[in-house]
């Protein structure tokens, strides 16, 4: 059946038409079917009936300046922004004493530049950057914040912290602690030897396997107990211990997911240039098990950072904690004072965790190229 | 060869002093942590043991699944608290897997209004802390509803208000074991059916029929033995029926919500993750979109959805403890606070605490290894 073979290249198909959404195919998918007709017009009463509220109660009928709370009582009065303005240093600093408010700036100013150089990607000796913030500037905050008398700079307790301040320096002890240990606890995980493989094992397991708050509580009630008083810890010492073992585990886990999924050959081939372990890890592996993972670490931070919330448990002031107690304020009492502290709270996390999302998806796409 | 086999043994010489190094440094850290822990006790009259379990525990807890009273030991304590956990966990998944499921599949949607509007409620959900949330719900909207005596009234005699939601609580008469033994009868039968249907390969759906009829005839032929307590307002309270403590309400809703955002996220990630090819397969093959999903992307994408969501039901379940700020009586409020603040004994308290949500934890990542396994297998 010589007919059914083709002797010559049948001529090449028009190539189909493009299906880029314009806006008339967008327009289209929405009726497209009784249901999705159906679904878009629920979506329109929904965002109809709920933005001329919302932006009613949090712009236009809003109180922006007030010196207490009495035009914010008034019926038809919206978000009270002005008690958000008041309270402002109190959400920031805490109970930190005013003269020394400068101290906080400065450990806030000095902490921005030092990330905005890091995160800028191509910016000139990166690597004096990180050096800077993950050694000297730990110290120098800690100097700051806490006070050196020799210094002239009185000793400021931590039971004055409070605030956007308690909140940046759980997350910032957080962040520093976990990813090295985190890289720790993964190698440990998949060492050769048994001994420190089970010991490993063991606690990412249990701290996995445990709330957040069962381990503020554990830090907070045996952490004083089972070691010399003499020793005895101050009492931000067990969140942010606690706070830095769990984020620890969690991220050990995202470290070993990205050296699994590293081809054996990079090691294989590391040692057969004899690389020693340690060269090994620093130079070949986890450069790029951890390029790899890079979401799921921020992930790991942005978890972290909305974890520090619970610090509150042990009686610790973060940001969240002074919002809460702030709306209870006499003299500001209204009906409008508790949604609009938490509108504040929700916007100052939303952000930052948003903040860190987008800056892993740009990271993520550069390094992709 | 010599040389070789000295640096073989070299290697092995040194595993085994690091190993022993490490250990000797934990055992000796673990040590002197344990000896201080005992003085330190000792020194303040700290109890080390269980003696605790037994005596009475002298506190009221609003809301308990078994009899209990101030007069119960405080190892009944323990166990409301338990329960009072394992409830709020167990019914919130539910819901949280339909909402996340529905706001998946919305996210995925070529109707661009629902897609953006669902990635927006995922977007805001994810990006606030959970503590945050139920603190708006418990303070902000359940602080804003009447008084009993103005409660709002909701279709089936339930009512909410600022103590709660009051609810027809269900009086079973003797009779209405029967209803139980013909629901019982009814599975088997649905059981039957279902596999007599897979044989035949159509009706399997019928199944669900012996089910519903069973009990619902016995129901209605003894006589409806059924009856509703209805909460009914009694000064400035309500009195009879069930009541879900505000509490409960703010701490469930919360959980919903938040778990919701994170399972809507699996669930586009594992459609996401089920090649293309796969669906236009299908299409190929003259499956229908309707039945392409349902035969060809779902029960692919179910193999990258379960793993994780189940972690998400762990986390859910271990988020439940955040009740501590608002004062739900769970495991963590009952037991590792008020417990542990009268009885001082902090070691056995914390270490019974963790051990019921490691427990549960490990329990569940066993069965999700053997899940895998299974799943595993089938893949060639």
């Amino acid at each position: 059946m010589p007919e059914l073979a083709r002797t010559s290249p049948s001529r090449a198909a028009p190539p189909p038409p493009p299906r880029a959404p314009g806006s008339g195919e967008i327009l289209r998918t929405l009726f497209a079917t009784p249901r999705s007709a159906l679904l878009t017009i629920g979506s329109v009463v929904l965002v109809v009936w709920a933005i001329p509220g919302l932006l009613r109660f949090f712009i236009f009928d809003a109180v922006w300046s007030a010196s207490d709370g009495g035009p914010c009582r008034a019926p038809a009065a919206g978000a009270c922004w002005a008690f958000v303005a008041h309270k402002l240093p109190y959400f920031t600093y805490g109970s930190y004493p005013l003269h020394e408010h400068w101290r906080v700036n400065l450990v806030f100013g000095i902490g921005a530049m030092l990330v905005a150089w890091l995160l800028t990607p191509k910016a000139a000796w990166r690597r004096l950057g990180a050096g800077l913030f993950f050694a000297l500037y730990p110290m120098l905050a800690f100097v700051l914040l806490w006070g050196a008398p020799g210094l002239g700079l009185p000793r400021v307790g931590t039971d004055l912290w409070g605030g956007i301040l308690v909140t940046f320096v759980v997350a910032a002890f957080g962040i520093v602690v976990s990813l090295p240990l985190g890289i720790v606890l993964a190698l440990g995980r998949r060492a050769r030897l048994p001994a420190l493989r089970l010991v490993s094992i063991a606690f990412i397991e249990f701290m996995r396997g445990v709330p957040m708050i069962a381990v503020l509580f554990m830090a907070s009630t045996m952490l004083p107990l089972f070691i010399p008083e003499r020793l005895a810890p101050d009492r931000l010492v067990p969140p942010l211990i606690g706070v830095a073992l769990f984020a620890s585990a969690y991220m050990a886990e995202v470290v070993r997911g990205g050296l699994q999924a590293l081809p054996k050959g990079q090691s294989e081939a590391a040692k057969a240039l004899g690389l020693r372990f340690w060269s090994m890890q620093r130079l070949v592996i986890l450069p790029q098990a951890l390029r790899l993972v890079i979401p799921a670490i921020v992930n790991t931070f942005i978890g972290l950072f909305k974890d520090t919330t619970l610090v509150a448990t042990v009686g610790v002031f973060d940001f969240l904690r002074s919002v809460d107690s702030a709306r209870l304020d006499p003299n500001w009492a209204g009906p409008t004072i508790t949604p609009t502290a938490y509108s504040f709270a929700a916007l100052f996390y939303f952000v930052c965790s948003s903040g860190m999302s987008r800056y892993s998806l740009f990271l993520e796409r550069r390094l992709s190229r | 060869m010599l040389a070789l086999s000295s640096l073989r043994r070299d290697a092995v010489l040194r595993g085994v002093a690091i190993q022993v190094l490490f250990l000797g440094v934990l055992a000796l850290l673990v040590y002197e942590a344990v000896a201080t822990g005992l003085a330190n006790m000792r020194a303040h009259h700290i109890p080390v043991d269980f003696s605790f379990w037994r005596e009475p525990a002298g506190f009221d807890i609003d809301q308990h699944l078994i009899p209990y009273s101030p007069a119960s030991t405080y190892g009944r304590a323990f166990l409301v608290g338990l329960l009072n956990t394992l409830l709020v966990a167990a019914i919130g998944i539910v819901p949280a897997s339909l909402l996340g499921f529905a706001l998946g599949a919305a996210r995925l949607s070529r109707n661009f209004l629902v897609a953006r509007l669902a990635a927006i409620y995922v977007e805001a959900t994810r990006n606030v802390p959970l503590l945050l949330q139920l603190l708006f719900w418990y303070n902000a909207v359940l602080e804003a509803l009447p008084s009993p005596q103005r409660s709002l009234a909701l279709p089936g005699h339930v009512y909410l208000n600022d103590r709660g939601l009051f609810l027809p609580a269900p009086v079973f008469a003797p009779a209405a074991v029967w209803v139980l033994v013909a629901f019982g009868f009814g599975l088997f039968g649905g059981l039957a059916c279902w596999f007599w249907a897979k044989r035949m390969d159509s009706w399997r759906s019928l199944a669900v029929l012996p089910v519903i009829a069973f009990p619902l005839a016995t129901y209605f032929a003894i006589g409806q033995p059924l009856g509703f307590d209805v909460p009914v307002l009694k000064g400035f309270n309500f009195s009879g029926g069930a009541k879900l403590l505000p509490e409960f309400i703010a701490l469930l809703f919360s959980l919903v919500l938040y778990t919701a955002a994170f399972i809507a996220e699996i669930v586009r990630a594992g459609i996401e993750g089920v090649p293309k090819g796969q669906g236009e397969a299908a299409s190929a093959l003259g499956l229908r979109e309707a039945e392409a999903r349902k035969y060809v992307i779902i029960p692919q994408a179910m193999r990258l959805i379960v793993p994780p969501l189940t972690s998400q039901y762990l986390n859910l379940f271990k988020n439940s403890s955040l009740a501590v700020f608002i004062g739900y009586p769970d495991l963590i409020q009952v037991f590792a606070g008020t417990v542990l603040n009268q009885t001082g004994a902090a070691v056995p308290v914390m270490a019974t605490t963790m051990a019921v949500y490691l427990s549960v934890s490990l329990l569940t990542s066993l069965l999700m290894n053997l899940y895998n396994r299974r799943i595993a297998k089938v893949q060639h």
